[in-house]
């Protein structure tokens, strides 16, 4: 196991209140295995991806549970510790590409003092591996390249950088907030089968933050399903998608356009995502719940109704035993 | 860069040549010195050769002609009162100027940037408080009050530091400065302060506005990410941004200062530019205060230019689109 969160919960103390983004979040992740992080915007993800690289700032807050990466508990070590292990061992992709490298430095700035965080390591030795490393997620010219400022790059290829400089210490664990989203489709593709081969060729761990159940389907092995700061469903990607539990999960399935229903009205789920703030008692999507009983007013636990398949509902769909 | 600076020429030279008719039109207005100059009891015929010999018996667009031709040959006229060249004048006095203005900029910078990128880190600490509130009170105080106050404390009441003039001076590049000598610099101390006050505070406020937003930035979480130390993230990936707008203000705001320099100087008898103009004013001597008007629109129009060079230094993003 490369990493495996116990009940997560990161709080954001405001003045109107304690918001509490994630809730009681568990996941764990394989050697080399991908999961997919899905859920609406405000769900929790990026927050989620953040508590892990413990770079939650005020007013947010790690408020419980355990991050064991490779044995070591994430939330009990010092700051410093934490540093050593980010962009070494645990590496991080943004979802703005335009945004993430800084505009002032060039190129190789950003990328040698990644490497010199982590490494002793002489300048040209590390120009050297930068240089390979832009060549590996296939930027032309990489020599020339590393002397050119952030605005000089598209979108794509700034996006290209920046998982170049995730993967520089081949770290066990990436997290990669929705990298995509920001670029057009034909570049969502080649990202996406960069990160792929660059993930199976090196055994990374990988945790795809999207909203884009498309993507996940094509890139995942395990997907989780966030709802309002909690995993409402987690399990392998083709069980989850084929028989989905939680009818969040089905609602969002059912909201994909399909080219096979062409012509017919998308699903959509009913009501608006609620604020943090006051979420409903009990399971906080019974308001929209197409299912909503009497028992959803008490919070649901998460249980594994199927094999390797846990949900957090009450009246799940495929149900294994009897309701009434 | 040059083709840049070829652009931008033809502009500042545009700019000057309507400035100069300001200048010349607002000059006039201001009164007539052959009554301060010439004494009462001169008589008219008199009277009559001073204005000739002054060229004050032309029409005003006949003498602004004579002028402007005089000033392509470099020649900005001469003095009433001294009789001498008014550029000679000012540039004497520019050093003593130049020195004040140019260290009190240092000092905002010096003082300024380290107080503001405290303030700007930990903005809810009680220090970041009190130096934000220090900083609306450098802003707010008049700077001859608080000029008068130094001296009162400094010079009167302690006798640490001496009352005025600018102590002893070394020669060097052609002119005389006082910073190279302890005693030039006791004699600097005060006008520096009262002159920096102004910068300190507006220095922090910028710094610290430039702090809390590249903070939040994607860039500086990156950074985090990446498993940088903090010190690195501050010293390098926040303080390279901060620096651009830091720069171009004070960069600005530096032909203010010694614009206005005026102020410290008087109460510091400090003998500067702004000293002689104010004399200047009060005798009516028209070609020195046209000359140091001029020479101010000129310091304005190469301040700016080299605040955009060094801006073109700084933002790799305006460097390219220039090219
Ligand atoms: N700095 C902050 N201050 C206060 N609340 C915050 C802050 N950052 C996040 N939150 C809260 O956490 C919730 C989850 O945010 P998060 O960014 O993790 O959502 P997300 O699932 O990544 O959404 P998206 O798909 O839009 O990126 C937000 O709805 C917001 O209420
Ligand atoms: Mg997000």
């Amino acid at each position: 196991m490369t990493i495996e969160v116990r009940d997560l919960s990161t709080h954001f103390r405001l003045s109107a209140g304690t918001i509490k983004a994630v809730d009681g979040v568990s996941l764990s992740v394989r050697r080399g295995q991908i999961l997919g992080l899905v859920g609406e915007s405000g769900s929790g993800k990026t927050v989620t991806g953040f508590s892990i690289m413990r770079l939650v700032e005020s007013p947010g807050f790690i408020a419980g549970g355990n991050i064991l990466f490779q044995g070591t508990d994430l939330a009990r070590i010092s700051e410093e510790e934490m540093r050593r292990l980010r962009g070494n061992r645990i590496a991080m992709i943004f979802q703005d590409p335009m945004m993430t490298l800084n505009p002032v430095l060039r190129i190789d700035t950003q990328m040698v003092e990644t490497i010199r965080a982590h490494e002793k390591t002489s300048r040209e030795e590390a120009l050297r591996r930068a240089r390979d490393a832009l060549g590996m997620v296939g930027i032309p010219s990489p020599e020339e390249r590393l002397k050119a400022y952030p605005h000089q790059f598209s979108g794509g290829m700034r996006q290209r950088v920046a998982i170049a400089i995730a993967f520089l210490h081949k770290p066990d664990l990436i997290i990669a907030d929705e990298p995509t989203t920001a670029l057009d489709v034909t570049i969502q593709g080649q990202i996406l089968a960069e990160v792929q081969k660059l993930t199976s060729k090196f055994g990374t761990s990988l945790i795809w933050i999207s909203h884009d159940l498309s993507v996940v389907a094509a890139l995942a092995d395990e997907i989780a399903v966030m709802y309002a700061g909690r995993l409402v469903e987690q399990g392998k990607v083709g069980e989850v998608l084929d028989h989905p539990l939680h009818p969040y999960t089905k609602g969002l399935i059912d909201s994909v356009p399909n080219r096979n229903r062409r012509g017919a009205a998308l699903n959509q789920i009913k009501g608006m995502t609620p604020s943090l703030a006051d979420l409903p008692e009990g399971c906080s999507f019974r308001t929209r719940c197409p299912r909503e009983a009497e028992i959803c007013k008490q919070v649901p636990l998460t249980r594994e109704w199927l094999h390797d398949h846990t949900a957090r509902c009450h009246r799940p769909y495929h149900p294994t035993e009897d309701f009434t | 860069m040059v083709s840049y600076l070829l652009r931008r020429l033809p502009q500042a030279a545009l700019t000057m040549l309507v400035m100069s008719v300001v200048v010349f039109v607002g000059v006039f207005a201001i009164g007539n010195p052959v009554d301060i100059l010439i004494s009462p009891q001169a008589t008219a015929t008199e009277r009559d050769n001073a204005i000739r010999a002054l060229g004050l018996d032309l029409p005003i667009w006949q003498q602004y002609w004579s002028f402007l031709v005089n000033l392509f040959q470099g020649d900005v006229g001469r003095s009433f009162v001294f009789n001498v060249s008014a550029l000679h004048l000012i540039m004497e006095r520019l050093p003593a100027t130049l020195e004040l203005a140019l260290a009190s900029t240092l000092l905002g910078l010096v003082i300024g940037m380290p107080f503001g990128l405290y303030a700007g880190l930990a903005p809810n600490s009680r220090v970041s408080t009190s130096i934000m509130a220090g900083s609306i009170l450098g802003f707010s105080l008049p700077s001859f009050w608080v000029g008068i106050v130094m001296i009162m404390l400094f010079s009167v009441h302690l006798g640490w530091l001496p009352s005025g003039g600018r102590g002893d001076t070394v020669y060097w590049l052609g002119a005389r400065w006082s910073f190279l000598t302890t005693d030039g610099l006791a004699h600097m101390a005060m006008p520096v302060l009262n002159l920096a006050l102004f910068q300190i505070s507006m220095v922090i406020r910028l710094t610290r506005a430039g702090v809390r937003e590249v903070i939040l930035s994607d860039y500086v979480k990156f950074a985090r990410a990446k498993g940088l130390t903090e010190t690195r993230i501050i010293l390098v990936h926040v303080l390279k941004n901060i620096l651009i707008p830091v720069i171009t203000v004070v960069g600005l705001n530096l032909g203010t200062v010694i614009a206005f320099a005026v102020v410290t100087e008087t109460i510091f008898s400090w003998p500067g530019m702004g000293k002689l103009i104010i004399d200047s004013i009060n005798v009516l001597d028209r070609p020195v205060i046209v000359a140091y008007l001029m020479l101010m629109v000129l310091m304005f129009v190469v301040i700016n230019l080299l605040v955009d060079l060094a801006y073109m230094v700084l933002d790799p993003r305006v460097r390219l689109e220039s090219r």
